[in-house]
């Protein structure tokens, strides 16, 4: 069984965001990080880089694949996690924390409110 | 609904992420896939195989028909086995596979999982005019293989067979862990190790004793992940990969398992001819990544603006920390130390040709 905490909101491409001071935050759940296995190398945005909803923001590379992630909300980078640069790993050990992908800046935070709850996420992914 | 190897249960209690794979639910990684292959590159680990094929081929004209069909030579001693392409008549592969010659009159081939299907009708389809049978043992035979550097260790302590005397590429029958057993010292990991052919209600004695004589060695279960990058590391290419009907072995660099040297003939064997004579058009050939990046099966390859070949495998090598990868290049652009650029999600990403086997530790004899 997966880890689906739920102090933070899902996306149906297994992003987690969670609210923070003037920032979201947005990782990796547990679920994709298991299916994925261990991942050798994040590609992840610059800071500054615009987000719109849906659009591709970086990849993520395991042993066997690849896969990209996307951007939860309309915004702009506002952080990103330089500690996967030398240890993508992070993402697999500690998804929710230490395994941070980047942060947005929101240009509309009404958009995190239509964001999965752990409940529907749970559903989404069938556990 | 896909198959069940006899060894099944014993993945699910290990943990096993299972998955569909040439028809067989198959384990994939038990953990992590770099631990269970740097397990074999340094000590040793146990794989189910069940999933590959096996066809015994008896009579006669058993090495008559094998010359035709392969085209590597069947001239071997009983107790050998050669590795071999299977060609369709323009020179694609068929399928890649080992042959043990068992007896004078007697071979088993064991080919790929995802091929069996289509590999049985083409053997079936060429029997006319022999004198032989072939029987499909697939159903029936389980496959332990047991490698790394101290894979003999552990093997030693189940059988009584004295596997000193079964060099790379040898095999004998006996009994191992209890029961009747073909043992062979071949496999496709670049580490030395036995693979072991059992009937289906023997594979658990067999996995069992392996994994117990191997504890004190520090055996760890290896899923098809390490399994591919393991053989991706020492620059074996694999089917559906790096290998299928549109290329060629003389493409592929697999010129040695084709027997031009002999005067018998084979199917294919005036167009491989013609081909090695005129030289291919292009190359299968080992790349480094330099920096990051993965290329994987399908990114195209650039030099320049100019596009000179396409990456069939990719993935990060275990053992060197990096990124390696087989493709095929044009002629003119295949030479060791050219650098040429992946073309991976809208990013170039540049590479360097370097000599196969990527890694050369390998404990393989």
């Amino acid at each position: 069984m997966s880890n689906i905490p739920e102090n933070v909101r899902y996306t149906e491409t297994h992003e987690w965001v969670r609210k923070d001071e003037g920032k979201y935050t947005i990782g990796l759940t547990d679920y994709a990080q298991h299916e994925m296995g261990e991942i050798v190398m994040a590609e992840l945005p610059e800071v500054g880089t615009e987000a719109t909803k849906g659009d591709s923001m970086g990849g993520l590379e395991a042993v066997k694949t690849a896969e990209d992630f996307y951007a939860p909300l309309d915004g702009e980078v506002a952080a990103v996690n330089e500690e996967l640069e030398s240890n993508p790993a992070l993402i697999n050990e500690d998804p929710f924390a230490g395994g941070w992908l980047y942060a947005i800046k929101a240009s509309d935070d009404s958009q995190f409110d239509g964001l999965l709850t752990a409940e529907e996420y749970k559903t989404h992914i069938g556990e | 609904m896909d198959k069940r190897t006899p060894l099944y249960e014993k993945h699910v209690a290990l943990g096993a992420t299972m998955q569909s794979f040439a028809g067989y639910l198959m384990p994939i990684k038990y953990g992590a896939i770099q631990k269970e292959h740097m397990a074999v590159r340094e000590n040793v680990g146990v794989f189910d195989l069940t999933h590959m094929g096996e066809f015994r081929v008896t009579g006669p004209d058993s090495a008559a028909f094998l010359d035709k069909l392969l085209t590597n030579d069947a001239s071997i001693d009983n107790g050998k086995a050669y590795y071999s392409t299977m060609c369709y008549p323009d020179g694609g592969i068929v399928d890649d596979l080992i042959v043990y010659r068992i007896a004078d009159q007697e071979y088993l081939m064991v080919v790929n999982a995802a091929n069996l299907d289509k590999d049985w009708a083409w053997v079936q389809s060429h029997l006319q005019g022999f004198d032989l049978k072939v029987s499909n043992e697939s159903d029936e035979t389980a496959l332990v293989a047991v490698q790394g550097p101290r894979a003999q260790e552990v093997c030693s302590k189940l059988t009584d067979v004295d596997l000193n005397g079964i060099g790379y590429y040898e095999h004998t029958t006996g009994t191992f862990a209890g029961v009747d057993a073909l043992i062979a010292r071949t496999g496709y990991t670049g580490e030395d190790g036995f693979e072991i052919y059992m009937k289906y209600p023997d594979a658990e004695a067999v996995w069992n004793s392996v994994m117990e004589a191997g504890e004190e060695f520090g055996i760890v279960a290896v899923g098809l992940g390490a399994r591919d990058t393991l053989r991706l590391e020492v620059g074996y290419p694999l089917y559906g990969n790096d290998i299928d009907h549109s290329t060629t072995p003389i493409e592929a660099k697999l010129g040695w398992v084709v027997k031009l040297k002999t005067d018998k003939p084979f199917i294919a064997r005036e167009v491989l001819e013609q081909q090695k004579a005129e030289k291919p058009g292009r190359y299968l050939v080992g790349m480094k990544v330099i920096g990051k990046g993965f290329p994987r099966h399908g990114s195209p390859l650039f030099s320049g603006d100019r596009k000179v070949g396409i990456i069939t495998s990719g993935s990060i090598a275990p053992a060197l920390g990096q990124a390696v990868c087989l493709g095929y290049v044009e002629r003119g652009f295949q030479k060791r130390g050219n650098e040429l650029e992946a073309e991976v999600r809208g990013k170039r990403i540049p590479l360097k040709i370097v000599k196969i086997p990527f890694y050369t530790e390998g404990s393989r004899k």
